[in-house]
């Protein structure tokens, strides 16, 4: 597949967004419980309006992606049957409850712990639409397997426990350190997940081939024309034209900018903002890599068709 | 229930490209607007089209093949592009089973597109929504046409009649003894997704040719006494005839 750089911005945002929420409440949840010193309202305030400016960033870098974003609310018709419907649905409703939430603490109300709660699901909900809007199309099969959603939510709660400890460390706040170690677990979590699916993909055998695709059982078939000798969407749409040293240099790319390398400024980085922050900035552009790669790496069963020029 | 299908011969396509044609000047003509061309005439021309025919060689040198396959929209019976369409757009009609994109509600999100196996949904670049084979839907209804009219342009302008239309689902009808008595089989059944529209398989010609069908044995220009000697002396054809 071609990665289209609005996807790879929306899913990197919006799972930023969320895993930001998700560790602010966890922390809220975790004060409650007195496991950690109860942080300032502005803590939460703060933290919150950086998760709706992460998702509301996302949100624009989606409409990007439509031919026709004038028409976006249409897509909220067929969520019985289409999980890109279901996102488009959670996804809003996910940054009202962040707002809420934030807002809640702002004004002092008491209800923050309903409206986080239900925020969280929100959030969890929204990772399985994104996750599943690929793990559905079983003709792709290195996205159909339940390792798509995993990932996503794996992958976007690391990025946000890791912003939430930047951030916590920049105001200096003392949940830089327990947000800190949170996103060092999730990030090494995250990695044998996402190198879990790598490894899996790799051993995939494709099931359809050039002889189920035009219906002539001989092992020897060659492509002559394609029907038409400048490009069409077909050959621009499902072709990602990287050669093959350059996906093995963005995967371990990725491998190193998402994982390996935040890891290490996490364990060594003596906490400080600037090796939180350092760690995130790198972790970020490591996903967008990942991301690519995930799209990239997926192989669509119509490319038989479009094999030789002329 | 009705479902209209294509059934495509490859044992007589010639590749001429006449449907791929014929499809495009159809569909650019209608209500629904043009087809998209960018610059047709230059270097990297690109555009919009329902139908392609492309070629594939099969076997090994000097045992090949050429296998000219024309390619639309398959009017799946199980359309895995259209759950997936958050909009709606994308639908199969209950009454023809023709697969359809709304043009007004399309979002242009290219997902649907994603979901074909066969690669047979175009987006149009001009219009910005996902376009596709529509069996010239407004066309086969189109009571106003002389009755031979209403079937899609493809099949009224293929010259070896490599393209037969009409309901898979009605036992009599040619297209289903088509498929019944030649063969007919679908497109990557392993995808599950049930296709209308049937491909009619190559067929072996086989000639038979006897030793002294090479020698002329009745000569029109025969002049009496003059015959040439016959390079064959065994029987003739009516020795070995079945």
């Amino acid at each position: 597949m071609h990665p289209a750089f609005s996807v790879l911005l929306l899913t990197t945002l919006i799972g930023a967004g969320q895993g930001l929420f998700l560790a602010l409440f966890a922390a809220e949840v975790a004060a409650h419980a007195r496991l950690v010193a109860t942080p300032a309202s502005s803590f939460f305030v703060g933290g919150g309006v950086l998760a709706l400016v992460l998702t509301g960033a996302g949100l624009v870098a989606s409409t990007f992606h439509l031919g026709h974003p004038e028409r976006g609310w249409r897509a909220a018709a067929r969520w019985r049957t289409s999980w890109l419907s279901r996102e488009v649905i959670v996804l809003p409703l996910f940054m009202a409850g962040l707002f809420a939430w934030s807002l809640a603490h702002y004004a002092g109300f008491g209800a923050t712990a309903v409206l986080g709660g239900a925020t969280a699901l929100l959030a969890i909900a929204l990772f399985v639409c994104t996750g599943m809007i690929y793990g559905c199309l079983r003709l792709l099969r290195e996205w159909a397997t339940p390792l798509t959603p995993i990932n996503y939510l794996l992958l976007g709660c690391a990025s946000g426990t890791l912003l939430a400890a930047a951030y916590a460390a920049v105001v200096g706040s003392p949940l830089a350190a327990p947000c800190a170690a949170s996103a060092l677990l999730l990030t090494v979590v995250a990695a044998v997940t996402r190198i879990a699916s790598l490894a899996r993909n790799r051993a995939l055998r494709p099931k359809t081939t050039l002889q189920t695709a035009i219906g002539v059982q001989h092992p020897r078939i060659r492509q002559t024309s394609q029907g038409f000798m400048g490009g069409s969407f077909n050959t621009r749409e499902f072709f990602h034209g990287a050669t093959p040293g350059r996906m093995k240099a963005i995967r371990w790319g990725f491998l190193l900018a998402a994982f390996v390398v935040p890891a290490l400024l996490l364990a060594f980085g003596s906490g400080s903002a600037a090796a939180l922050v350092a760690a995130f900035v790198v972790q970020y552009a490591g996903l967008l890599a990942e991301r690519w790669y995930f799209f990239a790496d997926a192989n669509h069963p119509q490319n038989l068709y479009y094999q030789a020029m002329s | 229930m009705t479902q209209l299908a294509l059934v495509i011969d490859l044992n007589v396509c010639v590749g001429c490209h006449a449907c791929v044609t014929s499809c495009k000047e159809w569909n650019t003509s209608g209500s629904a607007g043009p087809l998209a061309d960018f610059s047709p005439y230059g270097a990297d021309p690109t555009g919009t089209f329902f139908n392609r025919v492309q070629t594939f060689e099969v076997g090994e040198y000097p045992d090949t093949q050429t296998v000219h396959f024309p390619k639309s929209c398959l009017h799946c019976e199980d359309p895995p592009c259209v759950p997936v369409c958050p909009t709606g757009a994308s639908y199969k009609r209950a009454e023809d089973g023709i697969v359809l994109v709304d043009y007004d509600k399309c979002i242009g999100c290219k997902y649907c597109a994603w979901a074909c196996p066969y690669g047979v949904r175009e987006l149009d670049e001009a219009r910005k929504v996902m376009t596709k084979c529509t069996l010239c839907v407004d066309r086969i209804h189109d009571q106003s046409l002389p009755e031979r009219d209403r079937k899609p342009s493809c099949v009224l302008a293929c010259p070896t009649e490599a393209r037969l239309f009409g309901d898979v689902h009605d036992p009599d009808s040619a297209v289903s003894k088509a498929i019944r008595e030649r063969g007919g089989y679908a497109l990557m059944p392993e995808q599950g997704t049930r296709p209308a529209n049937h491909y009619l398989p190559r067929r072996k010609t086989e000639l038979t040719l006897h030793a002294d069908d090479l020698v002329r044995a009745a000569n029109p220009l025969r002049v009496d006494g003059m015959e040439p000697v016959p390079a064959y002396a065994g029987g003739t054809a009516e020795d070995h005839s079945t």
